[in-house]
């Protein structure tokens, strides 16, 4: 990835996270810290990967992306509005009663929503259904799923990951979001899913370890993923919950509260810097 | 007296997939290990690039049918009814009716007629379950010819179907090709003293016990209610101002099922009438022959004839 084109994707994921707060802000609920920390995943996939087309988002050829953490809504909502698939306008609707921006997605009412998701496990389960579906039509579009850490305590998920092995499914990739945070604790102290790598190769997978808060590293993983053949891949990505937001990292608290006017003012704030160092 | 030719629902259910198959490209077939059974293995068989087993695992099974389905496809997915509409039924609520996928839950071996496996794999709850998720079409069919027409109306509807199949071989009294509409009642035998409405096995039970009661002069309606969801309302409505009492028959507990759906109409219709409902009596099953189980739980021609003469008294 050159220096102009990282640069250009900071700038757009910086502007996922502004997206976040301004939602959550807004809604007075959501869930801030886990959209927080794969905003880079959304800003390399959406502009700089995935075959996508606002103007026709049931396109049948388009890549699809399932957000099976289906509670990181807010960047997902991000991602689109600033792909063009609505208006950035719905942003600070997020969660009110005349919104089609629903608490978790809904592909009937969201354009560029290829799933509704946030039941914990089914998401990675369509994912793998849309996945087979592009053998069984021969075509040559990706899938990508985003699971949380806490979320590959549900059964589903390895259900899910037999099945997507067994079925050869290369064009599907599953992204773990290892932030180390659920709503109880750490991952480690509610019921340690570790070590997750081995779990997915045993599964199965071919499994790319990353720090998923570094575009470059995302951009490596994602292509690598696309010259495995056979098997499905994992990328197993480091990150930091509350990502770009400094008093919100790393703080299991953030997991599902909304911050209020001042916490609001001091994250745009510290996100605006950000993004007017980037864009000079 | 001739043989009576019996058919399980669940082998015209295979029959069909497999005309569906040749018929469409869209129409895709999961199961979860339970091929042989639910008969899905007899697409496997003739469209074995179009079916996927997801092997013991229902819930990645309704999940994956959705992603499937959210890609164009035409999905049936089949397991037993406890594990479908049991075990997976919030995959079947969020990856399916929620947003509204072209998904065919197709549950076979449901109900009581299970026969030996017993309690476990009986399940006279699964109407209820999938009634009260919004949207689910619900589709009970009585016989052979009558399921080969329910799975061809599931296939050529766009949205969520619960198609319930069941394990016995039971009378066949439809023609082939029988016409079949969903949200549609059919009345089987005229009738002006009182209605039986029937679905699935109990609809030739009812039927019998028509005859039965005629022999004693009383005049019976039965209906065969094959579609539980959208239910159809104006024939219920009909045959309550016609015939003035009612009593429902179905293979399922007696809550949630036929005669609740049944009931609410009657009750919010201002006009109700006496009414008895013939079903599982809000218990679970046991190991025996199916047929043998039918009569411990009361879900025979004799039973029904009881509640119909009880209903007349309440008039």
């Amino acid at each position: 990835m050159d220096a102009t084109t990282k640069k250009q994707l900071e700038i757009i994921a910086t502007k996922i996270r502004m997206a976040v707060i301004e939602g959550t802000f807004n809604a007075k609920s959501g869930h801030p810290g886990g959209s927080l920390s794969i905003a880079d995943d959304l800003a390399y996939l959406y502009f700089s990967e995935m075959n996508v087309d606002p103007q026709n988002p049931q396109w049948a050829d388009r890549d699809r992306l399932v957000l099976s953490k289906g509670h990181a809504a807010p960047a997902l909502y991000g991602a689109l509005a600033l792909r063009g698939f609505f208006p950035l306008e719905w942003i600070p609707t997020l969660r009110k009663s005349d919104s089609p921006l629903q608490g978790h997605p809904d592909m009937k009412g969201i354009p560029g929503v290829d799933m509704s998701s946030g039941s914990l496990g089914q998401g990675v389960s369509c994912a793998v259904g849309m996945a087979l579906a592009g053998k069984l039509d021969s075509k040559d579009y990706r899938v990508y799923a985003i699971l949380g850490d806490g979320e590959i305590g549900e059964g589903q998920v390895w259900e899910a990951a037999m099945f997507a092995a067994a079925k050869k499914l290369d064009n599907l990739a599953v992204i773990v979001d290892n932030n180390n945070l659920q709503i109880d604790g750490t991952v480690e102290e509610v019921n340690s899913p570790y070590p997750i790598p081995e779990k997915f190769a045993a599964f199965g997978f071919h499994v790319i370890e990353i720090d998923g808060n570094d575009l470059t590293q995302i951009e490596a993983a994602v292509q690598e993923a696309k010259t495995v053949k056979g098997k499905p891949t994992a990328i197993i990505q480091k990150t930091l919950k509350g990502k770009g937001v400094s008093f919100m990292e790393n703080l299991c608290s953030w997991h599902g509260v909304a911050p209020n006017k001042e916490q609001y003012d001091a994250a745009m704030a510290e996100l605006s810097a950000r993004l007017q160092e980037m864009e000079g | 007296m001739a043989e009576v030719k019996r058919v399980a629902t669940r082998d015209a259910y295979g029959a069909t997939l497999v005309e569906l198959g040749n018929e469409r490209t869209d129409i895709v077939v999961m199961d979860a290990d339970l091929a042989a059974a639910t008969k899905t293995g007899m697409f496997k068989k003739a469209h074995p690039d179009r079916f996927f087993n997801a092997g013991i695992a229902e819930g990645n099974m309704i999940s994956v049918a959705a992603g499937l389905a959210a890609s164009g496809k035409t999905v049936f997915a089949s397991s037993f009814a406890m594990f479908a509409a049991g075990r997976a039924f919030e995959q079947i609520r969020n990856s399916v009716a929620y947003p509204r996928l072209n998904v065919k839950i197709a549950a076979s071996h449901a109900g009581i007629s299970v026969g030996e496996d017993g309690a476990t794999h009986q399940c006279c709850e699964d109407i209820g379950i999938m009634r009260t998720i919004p949207g689910m079409v619900i589709l009970n069919p009585a016989d052979g010819p009558e399921a080969a027409a329910a799975v061809r109306a599931a296939a050529d509807y766009n949205g969520p179907v619960y198609l319930r199949l069941g394990r016995l071989a039971v009378p066949v009294f439809n023609e082939e090709g029988v016409d079949f509409t969903i949200g549609k009642g059919k009345e089987m035998v005229a009738g002006s003293d009182v209605t039986i409405i029937a679905t699935g096995l109990l609809v030739n039970e009812a039927v019998i016990a028509a005859e039965t009661l005629k022999a004693e002069g009383i005049s019976v309606r039965v209906i065969n209610m094959a579609t539980i969801k959208p239910i159809d309302k104006e024939i219920i409505l009909k045959a309550a101002a016609e015939t003035g009492a009612i009593v429902t028959a179905e293979e399922h507990n007696v809550i949630g099922g036929l005669g609740s759906a049944v009931a609410e109409v009657l009750c919010e219709s201002g006009k109700p009438v006496p009414m008895l409902r013939v079903g599982v009596e809000d218990c679970f099953g046991r190991s025996g022959p199916a047929l043998e189980l039918l009569e411990i739980y009361g879900l025979t021609a004799p039973s029904i004839v009881e509640k119909v003469k009880a209903v007349l008294t309440l008039q």
